[in-house]
């Protein structure tokens, strides 16, 4: 595949149109843009799960979507595009639709962790020729803030407050593209700063015959409270902590897309948003540390997954 | 002349109807009709994708998805497997997306039970759905060859249920009338999806934010479907009859037309009252039965129609209604009939719950109630229960 490049997209009719009523400073308006702009010429339908994205594009009687595009429920973007990707190799077998079309879930880390977790496993099982892309906020951004599954530890959400007695939410994220690995299937991480690495994938993605899965870390300048001007200055400090490293797997191989020239501390991150400003304070250092420990100890093992160790 | 099972005459029609798309998660007791169709795939003998899902949740997502991708989409469930879908059974006739499926209808947990009562279908029967209710495996066979084309009708647009009591009707065997495939096949003829996903030269949004400003309009104009669907149940009923010879209408009215005392019942339990109606007719008792076909929509004036001349009427309801007085289809009579100037007395039975028998001997019972409430004009119960310990 040639590599993309910035003349080629710049001037082409966009998917997602402008004017959709998600924040300033979004990530997820930022990477469905540039996902959709990968997706170039190619038909393609997506089916979207109830959130952020769904809501702030579909306000009727308006759409965001230059595309045929479904949104149903919130635990089953996955589940819905099988459906219309069943439909899609029914008429293809009759002869009724001769071109190749594509097809693209997105769901948010709710939609995706938790609630829509076992639809996509399913999807992913059967084989459905899709690609699922998760908008990862690290939260239930859409309905206040509240916490998922891939909620980092430590952080300060609604439903996992800072407290006298317990520091923001108390578990690990789920690490959610190797388990979809580990369904055999195309896996990647990526991140809307590092543009081209995340529109490759995303290429890659839709010409594999099968399912496959990209995980976006995306900014949310109103749940990470931070500022919607430097959102992808934000998020990039994540990659360069080595906290969101940017990866794929492929037959169960893992290759590293990206090493930081210098590894930040997470704090760099913390500093960031206002969701961590507690653990900035002294009484949360052994936290911190074993947080930071935990960070090193991925990235280790990725390290040495990848054979860069 | 085969013989069959309510399940078998199921994938029967279904493969006869040959549809594009089955998405399924198996339940008891309709478990063999997915069973069988997945025989049919296997052996190539249908054209459909068979998307075996891992709930009943991503079955009618994926049939939400294939239908509005533009073509013909079936499944089967019941209980459980029905309240699992519900959220998307909304989506399915929010979309106007003609989806016909088999409901083995079955107890909701808990305690667990397997057997057969209305309770999962009388849950969903506000879901803007089209309801038929089945008496015996021929009809389950004709009811599904009839639902696709009344689904389909450019009026309609609207998913229908084609229910059946389980481990009953499902399981029952019985000598039924199969239709030649090509028979089956030019009576439903081509479908015309409007809007489809797949027609991405045309894109379209399905499923959009509604607020306050338009989401009543959006609920308002869905359920002129199912409005039109009543003379459409009709229509299709009597197109099948000139090919079949077997009538069927949103109504059954077995020996009302002189009678005195009636009772009103869906589904199965039609046939053991017909039984008592035949045997208290003998005797010179003027017992009628009105088998409710097409629960949703609701025949109002039919109901009316047949049942305002007589005496005294009893509701059978096969469900469990927490708190309510009385049964689902007892509040749709008494609603159907209470605007006449007059009207019979009106009385609620509840039977059947988790796969309770009810032997003629019990209809026989009901019929002395209802002739005590004929010559006194008074209702001393006015629920009761049948075939129940207390």
């Amino acid at each position: 595949m040639a590599p993309i490049r910035l003349k080629d997209i710049a001037g082409k009719t966009e998917k997602f149109a402008r004017g959709h009523r998600l924040c300033p400073g979004c990530g997820a308006a930022i990477t469905v843009r540039q996902v959709m702009l990968a997706v170039g010429d190619r038909p393609v339908v997506v089916a979207t799960a109830t959130g952020c994205m769904e809501i702030g594009t579909s306000l009727f009687p308006h759409t965001s979507w230059r595309v045929p595009w479904i949104h149903t429920n919130f635990p089953n973007a996955a589940s819905t595009i099988s459906g219309v990707e069943a439909m899609y190799r029914a008429k293809r077998k009759k002869g009724e639709v001769s071109k190749k079309i594509k097809f693209i879930a997105f769901g948010g880390d709710g939609g995706t962790y938790d609630i829509g977790f076992q639809a996509l496993s399913g999807a992913a099982e059967r084989g459905h020729d899709f690609v699922y892309i998760c908008l990862n906020n690290e939260g239930y951004m859409n309905t206040g803030g509240q916490r998922s599954s891939a909620t980092p530890m430590g952080a300060d959400t609604t439903t996992s407050p800072s407290g006298k007695v317990l520091p923001g939410k108390i578990q690990w994220r789920k690490d959610m593209v190797r388990v979809m690995a580990e369904h055999g299937i195309y896996a990647a991480q990526a991140c809307p700063s590092k543009w081209m690495d995340l529109m490759r994938k995303v290429e890659k993605a839709l010409e594999i015959d099968g399912p496959a899965y990209i995980d976006v870390l995306i900014p949310c300048p109103t749940g990470w409270k931070g500022d919607p001007s430097q959102s992808l200055v934000t998020v990039q400090k994540a990659v360069d902590a080595c906290y969101w490293p940017l990866y794929e797997i492929e037959g169960y191989k893992i290759k590293l897309n990206y090493k930081p020239k210098e590894k930040i501390p997470i704090t760099e991150w913390f500093r960031s948003q206002g969701r961590f400003q507690h653990l900035l304070k002294p009484e949360y250092k052994d936290l911190v540390a074993k947080i930071q420990a935990e960070v090193d100890r991925r990235w280790e093992r990725l390290l040495k997954d990848a054979g860069e160790a | 002349m085969r013989t069959l099972t309510g399940n078998e005459a199921i994938a029967e029609a279904m493969r006869q109807v040959n549809p594009d798309v089955i998405a399924a998660y198996p339940i008891t007791p309709s478990t063999p009709v997915v069973e069988k169709f997945a025989k049919f795939v296997a052996d190539g003998v249908v054209d459909t994708e068979l998307v075996t899902t891992e709930s009943e949740h991503s079955a009618m997502s994926a049939c939400v998805g294939a239908a509005a991708a533009g073509g013909r989409v079936m499944t089967a469930t019941g209980a459980v497997g029905l309240a699992f879908m519900f959220e998307v059974i909304y989506v399915a006739s929010s979309f106007r997306l003609p989806i016909v499926v088999a409901i083995a209808n079955r107890a909701l947990n808990a305690p667990l039970n397997i057997h057969g009562d209305h309770s999962d279908t009388m849950a969903a029967r506000d879901s803007g759905w089209i309801q038929l209710y089945s008496e015996n495996p021929q009809e389950c066979y004709d009811n599904i060859i009839q639902a696709v084309k009344i689904a389909e009708h450019p009026k309609v647009r609207t998913p229908v249920m084609v229910c059946f009591d389980g481990f009953q009707t499902s399981h029952m065997i019985e000598n039924l009338y199969v239709e030649p495939d090509e028979v089956v096949k030019r009576f439903i003829g081509e479908y015309k999806p409007i809007y489809p996903l797949l027609d991405y030269e045309h894109p379209v949004t399905y499923g959009a934010w509604d607020r306050p400003d338009y989401l009543m309009e959006h609920k308002r104009s869905q359920v002129e479907g199912l409005y039109a669907a009543l003379e459409v149940i009709n229509d299709v009923g009597k197109e099948y009859e000139k090919l079949t010879g077997r009538r069927y209408g949103l109504i059954e009215a077995y020996k009302l037309e002189d009678a005195e005392l009636g009772i009103v019942v869906m589904s199965a339990t039609a046939s053991t009252v017909k039984d008592v109606v035949n045997k208290l007719r003998e005797q010179g008792v003027k017992a009628g039965l009105l088998r409710i076909r097409a629960f949703r929509p609701f025949p109002a004036s039919e109901v009316a129609k047949n049942l305002a001349s007589l005496k005294s009427v009893a509701v059978l309801d096969r469900s469990w209604t927490g708190g309510a007085i009385g049964g689902p289809l007892f509040h749709e009579v008494c609603s159907a009939l209470y605007n006449l100037d007059t009207h019979p007395k009106v009385v609620n039975y509840i039977y059947g719950i988790g796969g309770r028998d009810v032997y003629p001997e019990h209809i026989e019972g009901v019929y002395q109630d209802l002739s005590k409430i004929a010559k006194t004009g008074r209702i001393e119960r006015l629920l009761g229960y049948l075939n129940l310990r207390e």
